[in-house]
């Protein structure tokens, strides 16, 4: 049946010049339904849709129940970015991405070069500094959390070791918990960072260090010279999943410290949360969805376009190609 | 002209080792005190070592629903993405038609969709779908959200594979479909592992879409489980770490079992 279907369309068609397409036709877009329609039925009916829904909802002041008649227009957009609470949440989304930026990166080529060095127990070694990426951020904050309650582990520590001065209200100082959050996100995320960079100096020649000494640069200008330059995609990659993170950071927030104290560690996520379900403002809340969608995907285009296009001509397709 | 073992190398990686391990230490031990004792001295040791807090945990069913839960779903999800993934990037490497790079463009903009973002809109469509407190309502946007990048990881890999060894197949009277089954699959086994491992992973960590979708705690995830405990026994920090060790457990041994996966698959998948 399915051969005879196929001989008549083939013969109603000039050959397709495809070099390995034998059977063309009815055959071939029954295959490619079969292969591909169930991948995309879920991807557009659980990624695309909903972010279709959002914008539509974002119009609309609505809590979540009864009918949709209250049409506000941009109104929802209007409110967000001009509440003090959600300006300070972009703020403290770009304060961690720029953190990272300042000081994970540095932090992580310079881990990552001292452990390619022959050491012994390198391999534990790696092995261990990634376990915490691989825990759940919600493990992570409550490990965090029962650390850094006043007069528990880490004060004790501080203490014990004649820091006692630098303890500090970690959760509960409005000027302080933001940093804290930080340092606890380094703590899980720098072994990941650190994998990556090793991965990329695995792709330096070691002839062109050995060639470089041999021409008289010293281990710095080596390293600052021929290393870092080869490793410029591997950072580059670093930076746009870094930044990426940055901006939708929610889990280890959420259960640290709920965006508080009075709001000085919100983020857009957690701002997004706290006021699409806790208060069922949905119109409002996917409005926030709809910004913090947008501020994320413009990041990314522009980082494609400007930062990533060296690598990989271009396309955003072969950033992970 | 790397000399074996600098002392500032040595320097550097026990401090790494010391903040890493320390923390996991703290949890673990804790887990042995009581609460008095950790109160009473946080960075101590277990003096006596206490079986209570672990015997209790292990003992509850809660621990174990929430175990089963997250092991559930996250099966669920890793099957829907190794299997639509891998179809769609069968297609999309070794069939040529029009739109194919449109297709491929269309999967790869998900990259940039992270499903943090996207999870208030996901829960008005799965309300409206009726799929609040079911697995499946978990499960399948985690696997929508896993396509992308299983499909960008397989599609060179399956490309890669010569053309001759097709030919031979279809010589010997496979069908395409055929091929993809019993010869192609096969040879995609370390890339179709390396996607298994990758979605797995993301669906067992998972925080907020499970945070969303269920109210009721017999549904409840592990990392659902472990944060909602933490509030309810605040007072009883030693049994919260007992709960938290326990937890840990499944993620740390799977990284164990599946480190050079997850690595590989992570720099892999970023890497030119």
């Amino acid at each position: 049946m399915t051969t005879t279907a196929t001989r008549v369309r083939a013969a109603a068609r000039p050959p397709a010049p495809a070099v390995r397409t034998r059977k063309p036709g009815a055959r071939k877009k029954l295959e490619l339904t079969f292969l591909l329609g169930p991948a995309l039925v879920l991807f557009a009916g659980f990624v695309l849709v909903p972010i279709g829904i959002a914008a539509f909802y974002s119009l609309y002041e609505w809590n979540g129940f009864g009918p949709l008649d209250d049409f506000v227009g941009l109104g929802n957009y209007a409110d967000a970015l001009s509440g003090s609470v959600f300006q300070g949440a972009i703020g403290h989304n770009l304060i961690i991405a720029g953190l990272s930026l300042v000081v994970q990166l540095p932090l992580s080529i310079g881990l990552a070069l001292l452990l390619n060095r022959k050491l012994r127990g390198r391999a534990v070694l790696r092995a261990l500094v990634f376990a915490p990426y691989v825990l759940s951020e919600a493990i992570t904050a409550v490990i965090w959390l029962l650390m850094l309650q006043p007069n528990g582990f880490v004060d004790r520590m501080l203490r014990g070791a004649g820091l006692g001065g630098l303890v500090q209200h970690w959760l509960a100082d409005p000027g302080i918990v933001l940093y804290t959050l930080f340092a606890v996100i380094t703590w899980k995320y720098i072994g990941f960072g650190i994998i990556l960079l090793l991965a990329g100096l695995q792709g330096v020649p070691s002839e062109l260090r050995e060639a470089a000494a041999l021409d008289g640069a010293s281990a710095w200008q080596t390293t600052r010279h021929v290393v870092l330059p080869l490793l410029g995609p591997t950072i580059r990659i670093w930076v746009f999943l870094s930044v990426i993170g940055s901006l939708q950071l929610f889990d280890l927030v959420w259960i640290m410290t709920l965006g508080g104290p009075a709001n000085s560690s919100a983020t857009m996520a957690t701002y997004l949360v706290d006021h699409g379900f806790k208060r069922y403002e949905f119109g409002f809340g996917s409005a926030v969805a709809v910004i913090l969608f947008v501020i994320c995907f413009v990041f990314a285009l522009l980082y494609q376009r400007f930062a990533l296009r060296r690598d990989t001509d271009g396309a955003l397709t072969r950033m992970v190609d | 002209m790397r000399r074996a073992g600098t002392p500032i190398g040595y320097v550097a990686a026990i401090a790494v080792l010391g903040i890493t391990v320390v923390p996991l230490l703290f949890v673990v031990l804790g887990g042995f005190r009581t609460t008095a004792q950790i109160n009473a001295s946080p960075a101590g040791l277990p003096g006596p070592w206490v079986w209570d807090n672990y015997a209790a945990i292990l003992g509850s069913a809660s621990f174990w629903t929430f175990l089963g839960n997250s092991a559930l779903i996250a099966v669920i999800a890793t099957a829907l993405t190794v299997a639509l993934g891998s179809m769609a990037a069968y297609a999309l490497s070794r069939y040529t038609f029009k739109g194919r790079e449109g297709f491929y463009t269309l999967f790869t903009l998900g990259l940039l969709f992270p499903l943090g973002v996207a999870t208030l809109p996901l829960y008005l469509w799965l309300r409206q779908l009726g799929m609040l407190e079911s697995f499946w309502g978990v499960a399948i946007p985690e696997a929508a959200f896993s396509l992308p990048v299983t499909i960008v990881i397989l599609r060179p890999f399956m490309r890669a594979i010569p053309g001759e060894i097709e030919d031979a197949a279809v010589l010997d009277g496979a069908s395409r479909i055929g091929f993809f089954w019993r010869i192609l699959l096969p040879l995609s086994a370390p890339a179709l592992t390396t996607v298994a491992v990758l979605a797995f992973v993301t669906s067992w960590n998972f925080y907020l879409l499970p945070l969303l979708v269920f109210n009721d705690s017999a549904n409840f995830t592990l990392p659902l489980g472990v944060a909602t405990f933490q509030s309810q026994y605040s007072q009883d920090t030693a049994r919260v770490l007992a709960f938290t060790a326990l937890s840990m457990i499944p993620a740390l041994a799977f990284f164990v079992l599946a480190e050079r996966r997850i690595v590989g698959g992570l720099t892999g998948s970023v890497k030119g």
